[in-house]
């Protein structure tokens, strides 16, 4: 484009999936509305770069570098702290660059335990000789005793929720980042957008828990059926995907703004709209509930255990 | 030296509290390992809290109510129940002991209960030593 000034932007992937790199390609038509603002400077998972095409830039060159995915390796590390000092505003994409998201219920778990049971105890691996990979032998970079958020390693200007961000919240945040404002999107709770509000009973009132694989659907609040939905303690913007497609939330958006901690409140709530009985019956219950920190925390484990799992000793 | 353990209590305003408040006028003696802090109702201890003070390197959380059926609010102490009922299974998952977290009623004619408790809380917590949060500290 003559003329007019271009803005830089940069994509990167730590540890990820890859669907955030996608997520991108989802805006259609808009993703060349998109190039005629901005070019891309950077972006290993579509075009060919080198990392040191990344160290030639001058620093705060990049006027917006997008990370996905977590800090699993040194190589994530390294590359986030690159990324920051040659870009101006660098952006947490997706919730595992923002809380971790389902790769960072790793802290659950011991790098010892984690390399045990990929390379060795997997039913599906067959591994005779015992053979780990390490660094010793191969050219490859550390894997850290924990998974970490971008913003455990470096300064972050904005974060994209979503798993991958979905497509309104994405339109939304790049036509913000544009513009050069890091705060965007919403600030209510997804029941506010979900198809299925008209039918939340006045008061709510839980006595068994269902996965949703063990009760037919009937249409309804799905926490008026029992099955846990995360979507009063999450924040809105993805148009209730999920919840259209007949799943519950899970919270792929984290905590609605303001709000600390997403799995507590939601821990609270479900407290709250347990029905009334006995001592015994309400302990039967709360025993059923399988994986706490896994429905409450699926997606900010790596915040709530930033070093791992405590270890109490008795 | 001995370990003298941090312990974040809750106490509602309708009677923990002023059975803790009984305790102190009545002279018994309990170890000032608790740091009270007076809430309105027991129920008013949001999961938040008791995750904060084991952040902030508390040994142990107490919340002390009003019995079943007593409290002010009709139905804050029933709440509490379930919250610290679900509070234990996530301390458990993620390496606390839930032995940590300790939920008794106290009425206001109950400074005994309350010393009593406490000292025996205190003791536990002593066993256990400290919290493995704190130690990261």
């Amino acid at each position: 484009m003559e003329g007019k000034e271009m803005k830089k932007i940069a994509m990167y992937w730590g540890a990820g999936c890859g669907g955030c790199d996608v997520s991108l390609l989802s805006l259609h038509e808009k993703i060349l509305d998109l190039l005629e603002e901005a070019e891309i400077v950077f972006w290993p998972c579509a075009m060919d770069f080198k990392y040191e095409d990344l160290e030639k830039m001058k620093d705060g060159s990049i006027d917006i570098a997008f990370y996905n995915g977590a800090i699993r390796t040194e190589e994530d590390e390294e590359i986030a702290k690159l990324l920051r000092k040659k870009s101006k505003i660098l952006v947490a994409y997706g919730s595992c660059a923002t809380e971790g998201c389902v790769i960072g219920l790793a802290n659950l778990y011991s790098r010892e335990e984690i390399f045990n049971t990929v390379y060795l105890k997997n039913e599906t691996t067959k591994n005779e000789d015992g053979i780990i990979p390490s660094s010793n032998d191969l050219h490859l970079p550390e894997f850290l005793p924990h998974l970490k958020t971008l913003e455990q390693v470096v300064k972050v200007d904005a974060f994209i929720p979503g798993c991958p961000p979905p497509k309104p919240v994405l339109e939304n945040a790049l036509e913000a980042l544009l513009q050069g404002k890091t705060e965007f999107g919403k600030s209510v709770a997804l029941c506010d957008e979900c198809p299925r509000k008209n039918s939340k009973p006045e008061k709510i009132e839980i006595n068994k828990f269902y996965r949703w694989h063990e009760k037919e659907d009937n249409g309804d609040c799905f926490l008026a059926q029992g099955i846990i939905c995360m979507g009063p303690a999450t924040r809105a913007g993805c148009e209730a995907e999920c919840i259209s497609a007949n799943i519950p939330c899970t919270g792929c958006m984290g905590a609605v703004p303001k709000v600390r901690e997403q799995g507590i409140s939601m821990l609270s709530a479900l407290a709250s709209i347990l029905g009334d009985m006995d001592e015994e019956k309400e302990k039967e219950i709360i025993e059923s509930l399988q994986d706490v920190v896994g429905t409450f925390y699926k997606y900010a484990t790596a915040k709530l255990l930033p070093e791992g799992r405590l270890k109490d000793e008795s | 030296m001995s370990f003298e353990p941090k312990i974040v209590a809750f106490l509602c305003n309708w009677c923990a509290y002023a059975g803790a408040d009984l305790a102190g006028t009545s002279r018994l003696q309990y170890p000032a390992n608790i740091v009270p802090i007076r809430v309105m109702c027991s129920g008013r201890v949001d999961p938040e809290f008791i995750l904060e003070a084991f952040r902030k390197g508390a040994d142990g959380v107490f919340i002390g109510g009003c019995h079943p059926g007593d409290c002010h609010y009709v139905s804050g102490n029933y709440k509490a129940r379930k919250r610290v009922e679900m509070m234990k299974k996530l301390l458990k998952e993620m390496g606390i002991n839930p032995r940590r977290l300790r939920l008794e009623w106290v009425s206001a004619t109950e400074g005994q209960k309350f010393a009593d408790v406490v000292s025996q809380f205190v003791e536990e917590i002593k066993e256990l030593g400290p919290s493995p949060w704190r130690e990261k500290k």
